[in-house]
């Protein structure tokens, strides 16, 4: 008498595919999966709670270790938040800095989902490939900033510190570099049929569910619905360059993965034109009170992370340090729908679509 | 007379000035984006028209207390004739009447506002439509019925169901992109017929509490820039100026209707310019208050901190019932649960819900209110999939409840942590300290 | 001089002789484990525009390998508490014991060979199955979930690619009319069989990837799945063990490959002949381990279910149709 057991294994959280302190508690008959419930909260550092006692500059240094693949968009929405409850504008050179780094930043934390994602589904060169071009970004972003992952790079009304000499010329060097090499992604994986094996077709949802879910970003564009927010409600000086959505219909994990790579190519469209754009001279931080206070009110903001919606809400009552602060983390959302997704799949393919989802753990758990 | 003329430049001097802004923004836009990408998004002009109207707002306090101290009945008697007159004189004027309704207020900072926003609308008005379709001056006149309207009441009520109608006309036209004229005749009309109604029933009980509703609701939710300030004096100045204000509204319905021929052309487009979200935050009460009754709703008001969006606070017991409605009613469609949090303001809970409608382009704000010791609610799960671990992380938090959520937990602390971390008592709590 | 040897009776003398030829076999192997894995990591480094080892024994970092057994050699030896304690020991000699034991039919070069028996392939292909009772039984013993899940995906795969594997060099064995590797390898004289078999030689050489468990199929310890697989509880020496057993596979399978279809350790052009064969063969054998280690560096992981299908319904019929072909050639034309 033959008969199968369920069996319950713990995937994280320490797992190398789990990008971080991830826990998936996965019932599994053989390699399907019939069951999966995600355990978060290893690296909860509880930011919120944190802001409640610091004034908003001060918040700005937290910022970048919540997505910290992607730091500038983060400062930028804390900063862009305050600022919109204050009314400041921002002069256009720090605008254009802002975007600068943060379109850099976009196409660095898409490099690391690529590569991360081709080294989940076990090739290991993507990797170091996407990890080589990303270094260049960083080292750029490192002497605009003085940090190499978290920036902290902005401030309310502006950002800290001005290009340094020849800065805007490594970026304007940095654009056809990255399209050649972009090229090159797609010529050593792409095509691969055993890549297409491993992401068509796998962990498919349709364009209600990912409404339905909150998913953003990729996630969501991965469906077809033609949504950024860089184009639907700019903000910042996101209005003035010519870039595309780039969406895709079929709402599988491969979908995810060509949209990242395709909307590092209208990153660097961005970068191209802002770097033609921009202004010789100018302000880099607007006149702003020394001790920031937001005024008594609510405020909520969203803006377009490479991972999606991240949003900042501000509660304040008059007082230098915010009364309540809420980050809306893309990944946090964007995760919700794994169960879902896994149900009647295998093992190979969790590692699949777990990584198409490209989650950041420091997001996830705030 | 001579301080009618007074007026008349200084709004000739802001709508030249407007204009000149209009031109140096599209100027400065013309790199960029293009026209008909403007159009194709709702959202944008709400930017441009955000700076100015902090600028309106901020005079309109100062106009406040003005008001308070003294806003004379015989004054605003004046003004209101002054005005008869100018109707009178230039009905087709919209320059001209644009000041009468600051005059009827009675004071330079009302002025100096109402031109403000008349600024602030033509700049807007002049930037969307970057292809000349409606020049500045006509523009100019929208604010005048609008400053009018808000005078009155019961107008003001009709101003808002105008506006309404106006933004539902601006939207088809946006799609359709029909001619300016076509779509501005109808919500010109509509202000008539409410201007009929209003005057009609005038003082009729049923009317009365419906205004004070209308009332009370833009107040609390700072309608527009001077709609609401306007709004506010009335409301410090009571029953006191009762009287000049039945004189200010025949004279607005007089001008409303003369100018009702004359602001043909320009109203659907500049009616979004006090907020340029008034008018969908206007459709969601009307089209709640239609199905679901009138008191489902606490409150609602713009949220102008927080770029202007909607923002409907339900009560207690009908949260779930207006969220509901928000999903599944097709005028409003909100498809998509962008945030929900919850906060602890020491007095109450909150709970916060962004919402966005990919159908209708819009972002609406649901808050509701709950008891801070018995945090209760119902779960969001039902309706938006995605309300699952924000609900999880708000009970996590701040020990909010969520009825019907399948799997509430605390999915940050883990289910042995002491205390909620986010209220604003909590204590940390250490075996080891 | 083995096949006196082997002719002659036995006895101590004859027993310690060839214990201590099989000692130096084992030494010859684990030098090519050692420097195998160098070259693996060098190899790889480059085509990952990185230096791969390069600090301990010199530049190239010569004694990076030695390096890292003594340090296998003096870890800790961790047995869990829940494995089933004999078999988690002895899963590892298992796997390691064939995949010395399958060297000994292997002609290095015309001299150079410890059995020449006539089944040779046949001997190869069958020993060679064993070593997947040691992943099975590592991955049973450890009492650890990744490690059974790895060690069925370890049984599962090798039984299904070594039924194409026998397969595709069945056409090999028709053209030589012999199973005795020496044949194979006279009979390549006039033509590789790689340039004859061209089918059989890829089915041949995708089926060998998936019994060395490498990349692309290195499913029953793909680490972003199942963290190690069948190993992950393995520790230090006996860790090592199942590494050695990999590479010594990797060993005995690129020679196979060189003697089946390269022509093992004859030159391809008559006039090269001046040059040893030893030479001839272990030039052929690099290339072989070399387009193994290129492969490791270039592709992405298959998937599990997907693998099987890729086994059963391509390959298999692929060899077949080759064996067919080959049987149609033969008679038409020899």
């Amino acid at each position: 008498m033959i008969r199968t057991e369920e069996m319950i294994l713990n995937v994280g959280p320490q797992h190398p595919s789990t990008h971080g302190v991830f826990r998936l508690v996965v019932k599994i008959d053989g390699e399907v999966i019939t069951e999966a419930k995600p355990v978060i909260g290893y690296l909860h550092r509880g930011t919120e709670k944190l802001a409640e006692d610091l004034q908003y500059t001060q918040i700005i240094p937290y910022t970048d270790r919540m997505d910290y693949l992607s730091s500038m968009t983060n400062n930028y929405v804390i900063c862009h938040a305050v600022e919109t409850m204050m009314g400041i504008e921002v002069p256009e050179r720090a605008d254009f800095l802002r975007v600068i780094a943060m379109e850099l930043n976009r196409v660095a934390s898409h490099l690391v989902a690529w590569g991360t994602y081709i080294l989940d589904l076990g090739a290991t060169s993507p990797f170091i490939y996407a990890f080589r071009d990303r270094e260049m970004i960083i080292n750029m972003l490192n002497e605009l900033s003085g940090a190499r992952l978290t920036f902290n790079y902005m401030r309310v009304g502006g950002v800290k510190w001005d290009a340094p000499e020849g800065w805007i010329e490594k970026v304007r060097d940095f654009v056809p570099y990255m399209r050649e090499q972009l090229q090159g992604y797609h010529n050593l994986v792409s095509g691969n049929e055993i890549f297409l094996d491993r992401v068509k077709g796998i962990g498919t949802y349709t364009r209600e569910d990912a409404i339905n879910y909150s998913l953003s970003g990729p996630n969501l564009r991965c469906t077809g619905v033609k949504w950024d927010l860089r184009k639907n409600e700019p903000y910042s000086i996101y209005n003035r360059f010519d870039f595309d959505v780039p969406v895709a219909e079929s709402g599988d994990a491969f979908a995810r993965y060509h949209l990242r790579l395709s909307e590092i190519e209208e990153s660097l469209k961005i970068l191209e034109q802002a770097v033609e754009q921009f202004p010789a001279e100018g302000q880099i931080l607007a006149k702003v009170p020394k001790i920031i206070k937001a005024p008594k009110g609510e405020a909520y903001v969203r803006i377009e992370s490479p991972r999606g919606e991240i949003g900042c809400y501000i509660a304040s009552d008059g007082k230098k340090e915010p009364y309540r602060l809420k980050f809306r983390r893309p990944s946090f959302y964007n995760l919700q729908i794994l169960p879902k997704l896994l149900k009647g799949e295998n093992i190979a393919n969790m590692i699949a679509i777990l990584g198409a989802i490209d989650i950041v753990l420091g997001e996830v758990d705030g | 007379m001579s301080g009618e003329k007074d007026l008349e430049q200084l709004k000739k001097e802001a709508v030249a000035k407007a204009k000149a802004a209009a031109a140096a923004k599209r100027q400065a836009k013309a790199a960029g984006t293009s026209a008909p990408k403007q159009a194709e998004n709702p959202v944008e002009p709400v930017k441009a028209a955000t700076p100015p109207a902090v600028e309106a707002d901020s005079a309109s306090d100062a106009d406040d207390l003005a008001k308070k101290k003294a806003a004379a009945v015989a004054k605003a008697k004046a003004a209101a004739a002054a005005k008869r007159k100018a109707m009178g004189e230039a009905p087709a004027e919209e320059t001209v009447a644009e000041p009468a309704p600051a005059a009827d207020a009675g004071d330079d900072l009302a002025k100096k506002k109402a031109a403000a926003v008349a600024k602030a609308k033509a700049a807007a008005a002049a930037k969307r439509k970057a292809m000349g379709e409606a020049p500045a001056e006509e523009t100019a006149a929208e604010p005048a019925s609008a400053t009018d309207a808000d005078d009155d009441l019961a107008k003001k009520k009709a101003a808002a169901v105008a506006k309404a109608k106006a933004a539902a006309a601006a939207k088809r036209k946006a799609m359709g992109e029909a001619p300016a004229e076509e779509t501005a005749a109808e919500p010109a009309s509509a202000t008539d017929a409410d201007d009929d109604l209003a005057k009609k029933k005038a003082a009729a009980v049923a009317k009365a509490k419906a205004a004070a509703a209308a009332k009370a609701k833009a107040k609390a939710a700072g309608v527009g820039t001077d709609a609401a300030s306007d709004g506010d004096d009335e409301k410090a100045k009571a029953i006191a100026a009762a009287k000049a204000k039945a004189k200010a509204a025949a004279a607005a319905k007089a001008k409303a209707a003369a100018g009702g021929k004359a602001g043909d052309t320009s109203i659907p487009e500049t009616e979004t310019k006090p907020s340029a979200n008034q008018p969908f935050l206007d459709k969601y009460r009307k089209v709640i208050e239609e199905n679901l009754g009138a008191d489902v709703l606490e409150d609602s008001y713009i949220n102008k901190l927080s770029k202007d969006v909607p923002t409907l606070v339900a009560k207690r017991g009908t949260y779930f019932k207006v969220a509901q409605f928000l999903k599944y009613n097709e005028l409003l469609g909100f498809d998509y649960l962008s945030e929900l949090h919850g906060s602890d303001f020491e007095t109450h809970m909150e709970v916060y819900v962004h919402l966005y409608s990919y159908k209708n382009h819009q972002s609406v704000a649901l808050k509701v209110k709950i008891d801070r010791d018995d945090p209760t609610i119902e779960s969001l799960h039902p309706l938006w999939a995605g309300a699952e671990w924000p609900e999880c992380e708000a009970y996590d938090l701040l020990g909010i409840k969520f009825t019907g959520h399948p799997d509430l937990r605390r999915i940050m602390l883990g289910e042995d942590w002491v205390g909620h971390p986010l209220r604003k008592d909590y204590e940390p709590y250490d075996v080891e300290v | 001089m083995i096949e006196e040897l082997l002719q002659s009776s036995p006895g101590w003398a004859n027993f310690g002789i060839f214990f201590l030829l099989g000692a130096v076999l084992l030494l010859i192997v684990l030098g090519f484990v050692t420097y195998g894995i160098l070259a693996e990591r060098k190899v790889m480094g480059y085509m990952q525009l990185r230096h791969g080892p390069n600090q301990v024994g010199g530049k190239w970092g010569l004694l990076q390998t030695v390096a890292d057994v003594l340090k296998l050699l003096l870890k800790e030896d961790i047995i869990p508490k829940a494995a089933d304690r004999p078999l988690f020991i002895i899963a590892p000699v298992i796997a390691f014991a064939p995949s010395f034991m399958v060297l000994a039919t292997m002609p290095f070069t015309d001299k150079f060979q410890f059995a020449d028996i006539g089944v040779g392939l046949l001997y190869y292909i069958a020993v060679s199955g064993l070593t997947t009772f040691g992943m099975l039984l590592g991955g049973w013993a450890s009492n650890n979930k990744y490690a059974l899940l790895g060690g069925m995906r370890a049984a599962a795969q090798m039984i299904s690619y070594e039924i194409p594997l026998v397969m595709s060099v069945l056409g090999v064995i028709l053209l030589t009319g012999s199973l005795n590797l020496n044949e194979i390898v006279a009979k390549q004289e006039h033509g590789w069989f790689i340039l004859l078999q061209p089918i059989g030689f890829i089915v041949f050489f995708i089926a060998s990837i998936a019994e060395l468990n490498r990349t692309p199929f290195d499913l029953p310890e793909s680490e972003n799945e199942l963290v190690a697989g069948y190993h992950v509880e393995y520790s230090g020496f006996r860790w090592a063990f199942f590494m050695l057993a990999e590479y010594v596979y990797l060993f005995a399978m690129s020679a196979l490959i060189t003697v089946v279809f390269l022509g093992g350790w004859l030159p391809p052009l008559a006039i090269l002949g001046f040059i040893p064969g030893a030479v001839w063969f272990a030039l052929k054998f690099s290339v072989v381990v070399f387009v193994y280690i290129w492969l490791r560096s270039t592709f992405p992981r298959f998937r599990a279910d997907r693998l099987m299908e890729f086994g059963w319904k391509v390959l298999l019929p692929v060899a077949l149709a080759n064996i067919f072909l080959t049987a149609l050639i033969k008679s038409l034309f020899f």
